[in-house]
């Protein structure tokens, strides 16, 4: 065994883009191999989501009166929406464990771009949420549920969904970077979760509600990205609630990324 | 001699105004092993983490083969290996693919990094283990595996915290043997070590940290030879009879005599022929020993002598 002393302009040349890209697409591979082998990741992200369904559709669903269409065609969009945002607690808890482990440390040791470790985990937390809502529109359709909008309209749908549970995403990373460790990170997450799942359209129509509670539930970004995903899935007027979640997603992400980032250079 | 890591008046405080790492410099040579000893809490893990650009030292200058751990981290990274005090190892993971994704994290490739896994793996003999999870290895594997990790790219320094803490005997002959193997092809290693007989077999330098500064440096010949030729170990009667004896002697001699149970030991700066003065001194006072033992000093008394303490916080800074 010899020793390489690598030099300055050698680096350059690896240095950039591409860089970065096989970083992300190593650490993301890692992030993914983690939650297929770990036995509560995967609970949490397939099994929990599937028990919701059954719980809305059979127990909840017959007393619960919506406006139009069957109880199932309502409630599925707020189970997409439900599914990736209890999802990205998983964000927050696998970088909590990440840096309570040691690993952090490790990869700011590495020649690698310090920027991949967030952008990987994100990445796979985006993929897993793929096939997490495929999984779930699988179970929907066992349990009744139909899409009156079209397939192409209902896959724009999905993108939507997958594209605010991106941004959350980071938003939750930031969380995992703030946490002591992983039990922590749960703690802070649900707090925030809660709220947002439940005082929204997703489960129930919000002229239900308490006036006071409406006002929250109809402006909350939650609602409008299941409006959206009704809209696009049982038909109805949707440009007005794509729009508005494009700019939620958007700018959560604008926001929140920078924001992770810096906190991710900050931390240790 | 060209100097491999190099640190100046590094100073880190943490929050709550601790200040870890407190004014303190070294120079290590390029080609040999430099050991950090230190008691718990002293600073080690913090200079490590400085010198390996995981931390920015909050004043205070340090660079890795003359790249500035700081303005070229870059550099630094591309050419030092890091094994923490607590093994960063993906329990999900197998120990080949932990060490396959560190290699492509070190631009080494994806096949290049599976065949320089598969080397260490057979070199830290965890070859049959190679394609299980990380989580069904024990302890001293982890230690290995994250050892290995760190060697993926062959880096010219190497930094290692604590590398034989959780290995058995055996493993850490090996592990020394792994070490020295690297040191006479070239590279330089700075270690930190909780066995004096590791710093002592291994390290060319030393230098002894507590509360964040160099308190002592040398060779362990040189920090040996400061404690004089000899040290005496008395066996008293009990624990009462000890703790006067050691009064005595701080009385007598100015030196802190060092008291655990019923024993006391002392640094002779005078050689052997102090023995007759201290015998007729505590006859005097009626506290014979039981038993009396002359021996070399050892690294553990430079330790003791020098920190004076096994286990304390460092002092609190200022806060802001
Ligand atoms: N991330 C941190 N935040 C706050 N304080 C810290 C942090 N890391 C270390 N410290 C404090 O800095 C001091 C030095 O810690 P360090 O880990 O460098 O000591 P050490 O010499 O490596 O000890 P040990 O032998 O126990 O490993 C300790 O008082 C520790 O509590
Ligand atoms: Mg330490």
């Amino acid at each position: 065994m010899t020793t390489t002393v690598i030099t300055h302009s050698e680096m350059a040349v690896q240095r950039g883009l591409s860089r970065f890209i096989s970083d992300m697409l190593v650490v993301t591979e890692r992030n993914i191999i983690a939650l297929v082998r770990i036995p509560q990741s995967l609970f949490f992200s397939s099994v929990q989501p599937i028990m919701f369904v059954l719980l809305f559709r059979y127990v909840f669903g017959g007393a619960i009166k919506v406006p139009g269409h069957s109880y199932v065609d309502f409630l599925m969009p707020g189970i997409f929406l439900q599914t990736v945002a209890f999802g990205s607690i998983g964000t927050a808890i696998g970088l909590a464990e990440d840096l309570q482990k040691g690993f952090i440390e490790r990869f700011r040791s590495l020649p690698m771009a310090r920027s991949a470790v967030l952008a990987g985990r994100t990445t796979a937390d985006l993929i897993r949420n793929v096939g997490v809502l495929i999984l779930i529109t699988v179970v929907g359709v066992l349990v009744g549920f139909r899409i009156h909008a079209g397939i192409p309209a209902f896959i724009c749908g999905l993108l939507l969904i997958l594209l605010f549970a991106y941004a959350l995403s980071w938003g939750f990373s930031i969380i995992g970077l703030l946490a002591p460790n992983t039990e922590t990170a749960q703690v802070m997450s649900f707090p925030l979760l809660f709220p947002l799942t439940f005082a929204s359209s997703a489960f129930v129509p919000v002229q239900s509600m308490p006036g006071w509670l409406q006002a929250f539930a109809n402006n909350q970004p939650f609602s409008i990205l299941v409006d959206a995903m009704r809209a696009l899935s049982n038909g109805g007027p949707t440009s007005g609630y794509v729009i508005k979640s494009l700019i939620w997603s958007i700018g959560l992400l604008i926001v929140l990324a920078p924001v992770a980032a810096r906190k991710f250079r900050k931390s240790l | 001699m060209s100097i491999a890591i190099e640190a100046d008046e590094l100073v880190k405080v943490f929050k709550g105004g601790i200040r870890a790492v407190d004014g303190l410099s070294l120079e290590v040579e390029a080609g040999t092993v430099f050991g950090l000893l230190g008691p718990n809490g002293a600073g080690k893990t913090t200079v490590v983490r400085i010198l390996t650009t995981v931390f920015l030292p909050d004043s205070g200058k340090a660079s890795v083969l003359g790249h500035d751990v700081v303005t070229d981290a870059e550099a630094v990274r591309a050419n030092i290996g890091l094994a923490g005090q607590f093994a960063a190892v993906d329990e999900n993971l197998t120990g080949l693919e932990n060490l396959r994704m560190i290699g492509q994290l070190t631009r080494l490739g994806r096949k290049s990094a599976i065949e320089r896994a598969a080397e260490l793996l057979e070199l830290f003999e965890l070859a049959d283990a190679a394609k299980r999870i990380a989580k069904t290895y024990s302890g001293g594997m982890r230690r290995r595996l994250d050892l290995a990790a760190a060697l993926l790219h062959k880096p010219a320094v190497l930094f290692l915290d604590e590398p034989t803490s959780g290995l058995d005997p055996y493993s850490r002959q090996a592990l020394w043997g792994v070490i020295e193997e690297l040191v006479n092809e070239g590279t330089t290693v700075l270690l930190t070590t909780q066995y004096l007989e590791e710093a002592d077999r291994l390290a060319k330098v030393l230098a002894v940290v507590d509360h964040g500064k160099v308190i002592a440096h040398g060779t362990p010949g040189e920090l040996k030879a400061t404690l004089g030729s000899t040290v005496i170990d008395l066996e008293m009667a009990n624990n009462d009879a000890a703790s006067r004896v050691s009064q005595l002697l701080v009385e007598k001699t100015g030196k802190q005599a060092r008291l655990v149970g019923a024993s006391v030991e002392l640094p002779l700066e005078h050689g052997p022929s102090q023995v007759r003065e201290l015998l007729e001194m505590m006859e005097a006072a009626d506290l014979m020993p039981h038993r009396l033992n002359l021996r070399e000093p050892s690294l553990d008394d430079v330790f003791l002598t020098l920190t004076g303490h096994m286990a304390e916080e460092p002092q609190e800074g200022v806060s802001k």
